[in-house]
């Protein structure tokens, strides 16, 4: 019974420790929008690289997800959104300054199809034939929010089509693109920067045109109550940067709007 | 010494029995009503319950005699045959959902005939079902083959002595002393079933109406509506809650009507 004892309190003090030890080196806390998975883990690398001792982890998921985890309390330093309207809503739970978020990238939709174009999707109007599967964000999600915009533009007939063909509705615009790489279904609509090199050779992009789409708008801020406010202010100034934004470009992304 | 061990149980228990409570107790505190948002419920527990139903049907059906060979009869790799029947039950849903995908999706092993034929399973009620058989099948399979190995083989001899084929034994004689076996199983079956999540969300997707059942509910809807998302649980809780007294409520009535099995030595 005693060595049990010993092992309980081993187990305290090692959990404890590790506990401690996050202390030691600080930790910077970046929740991500899905769609800056890849430039914000690049980032993040760089932003340690500038900063020997700094640990910087990330969080990617749909930005209204990491808007839900933030409203429940969930620690951070940083949020990156990819829409104003999940900002405001963190805003709205009083955890971001009213003026604390600024613009730091945009993005535009595309549609995308496996490799072989099962359904031989041409373009925005093919979406609504009857038969095609189509796969989006869930409601709430940024790309989701975006692509509504562009279908409510359309007439009524497509619109009806369009979400008829609605086979399931995924948790961030990442797992849209999985989706589509793994040939589930016919299409899918995401951000032009989701076609990253990894899934190039899966999917095929089938542009809208100007006129159909439109411009996402990416907000980034310093949580209020961030443990490490200093690095937070850093971090997105960093992103902001020449080198930050040298990233984003690199991994598709745009610079933000009037810039 | 006693004192230590009580206390470490009931931190173990306090553990355990603490969310639960606090799950009932954040329900209750959520503000607002729940009447808007009461469609996507009913049509996720619909759809749960439906799924769940079918799934249980099929395993009844399909499982049963699997669980018969695999007690009664020999044949070459059984071993293996059985380690692939249970390895399920401890393989990660999202395992599940990644096999069931390379089977039956599109670009699946069985899937790319399939969809020549113009069947498509992924994104579908059938492709829930299948998620729910996969995952919950051994839990039945398991509690009824092990019953049936139970049974003594003498049964089956004397039986066959008065004239009794195969099949007439199974039906009078096994079929009889595994009924409660075969429902406690399937009951836990069923409530594997409705909890369902990892392998659904992958290979059946989420859409409210077609394939969002209570657990992918909840996940779609934590970033939405919390109400929807804790009233969801709490429903879920409650029918677990429910097939776990019913298997209890099974097991108490071995005491009062003891098995024909065990009393004889």
């Amino acid at each position: 019974m005693r060595t049990h004892i010993l092992v309980f309190v081993a187990l305290l003090l090692t959990l404890s420790g590790c506990q401690l030890g996050k202390e030691k080196t600080p930790q910077l806390t970046v929740f991500a929008a899905a769609s800056l998975t890849d430039a914000f883990s690049e980032l993040a690398q760089a932003f340690e690289a500038q900063n020997p001792g700094v640990d910087v982890i990330t969080n990617f998921g749909g930005s209204s997800q990491l808007a839900a985890q933030l409203s429940q309390g969930a620690m951070a330093d940083v949020f990156a959104s990819a829409n104003p309207a999940q900002m405001q809503a963190v805003i709205a739970t009083g955890r971001i300054a009213n003026d604390g978020e600024q613009p730091f990238a945009s993005n535009h939709l595309t549609i995308i199809v496996p490799a072989d174009n099962p359904a031989a999707i041409t373009g925005l109007s093919d979406l609504a034939r009857p038969g095609v599967a189509l796969i989006l964000a869930v409601p709430g999600v940024p790309v989701r929010a975006y692509t509504d915009e562009i279908v409510t533009a359309m007439d009524m007939p497509f619109q009806q089509g369009f979400y008829a063909n609605l086979v399931s509705e995924e948790d961030n615009v990442r797992q849209v693109t999985a989706k589509i790489a793994l040939g589930e279904a016919d299409a899918g609509v995401v951000y032009t920067s989701d076609v990253t090199p990894d899934i190039a050779s899966l999917v095929q992009l089938v542009p809208l045109s100007d006129a159909q789409n439109v411009t996402a708008v990416y907000p980034i801020a310093p949580l209020i109550d961030a443990p490490q406010p200093e690095l937070a202010q850093a971090f997105v100034a960093f992103v902001r940067s020449e080198a930050g934004q040298a990233v984003l470009s690199r991994w598709g992304f745009g610079p933000p709007p009037g810039q | 010494m006693e004192g230590v061990t009580a206390v470490l149980a009931l931190l173990m228990a306090l553990f355990l029995i603490v969310p639960l409570v606090a799950l009932v107790w954040r329900t209750l505190m959520l503000p607002g009503d729940v009447a808007m948002q009461q469609g996507a419920i009913v049509t996720a527990v619909l759809l749960s319950l439906g799924s769940t139903a079918v799934s249980a049907l099929l395993i009844i059906l399909l499982g049963t005699p699997l669980a018969y060979f695999l007690a009664r009869r020999q044949f070459p790799l059984k071993r293996l045959v059985t380690i692939f029947v249970e390895i399920p039950i401890v393989m990660p849903p999202i395992v599940a959902g990644m096999a069931l995908l390379s089977a039956f999706g599109r670009r699946g092993l069985v899937g790319i005939p399939l969809s020549k034929l113009g069947i498509t399973l992924s994104f579908s009620f059938t492709a829930v079902v299948l998620a729910q058989v996969f995952v919950a099948s051994p839990f039945y399979i398991r509690a009824v083959q092990s019953r049936f190995e139970a049974i003594p083989r003498e049964l089956e001899q004397a039986a066959a002595v008065d004239g009794a084929g195969r099949w007439l034994y199974f039906w009078h004689i096994m079929l009889p002393l595994s009924l409660r076996a075969m429902l406690v199983g399937l009951i836990l079956s069923w409530a594997r079933a409705l909890g369902e999540f990892g392998a659904t969300i992958l290979f059946a997707g989420n859409l409210n109406g077609r394939t969002q059942t209570m657990p992918l509910l909840i996940y779609s809807a934590l970033e939405r509506d919390l109400r929807v998302t804790f009233i969801t649980a709490l429903l879920l809780l409650g029918l677990a809650f429910f097939a776990f007294g019913l298997t209890r409520w099974l097991a108490g009535l071995d005491e009062e009507d003891p098995d024909p099995l065990a009393s004889p030595r």
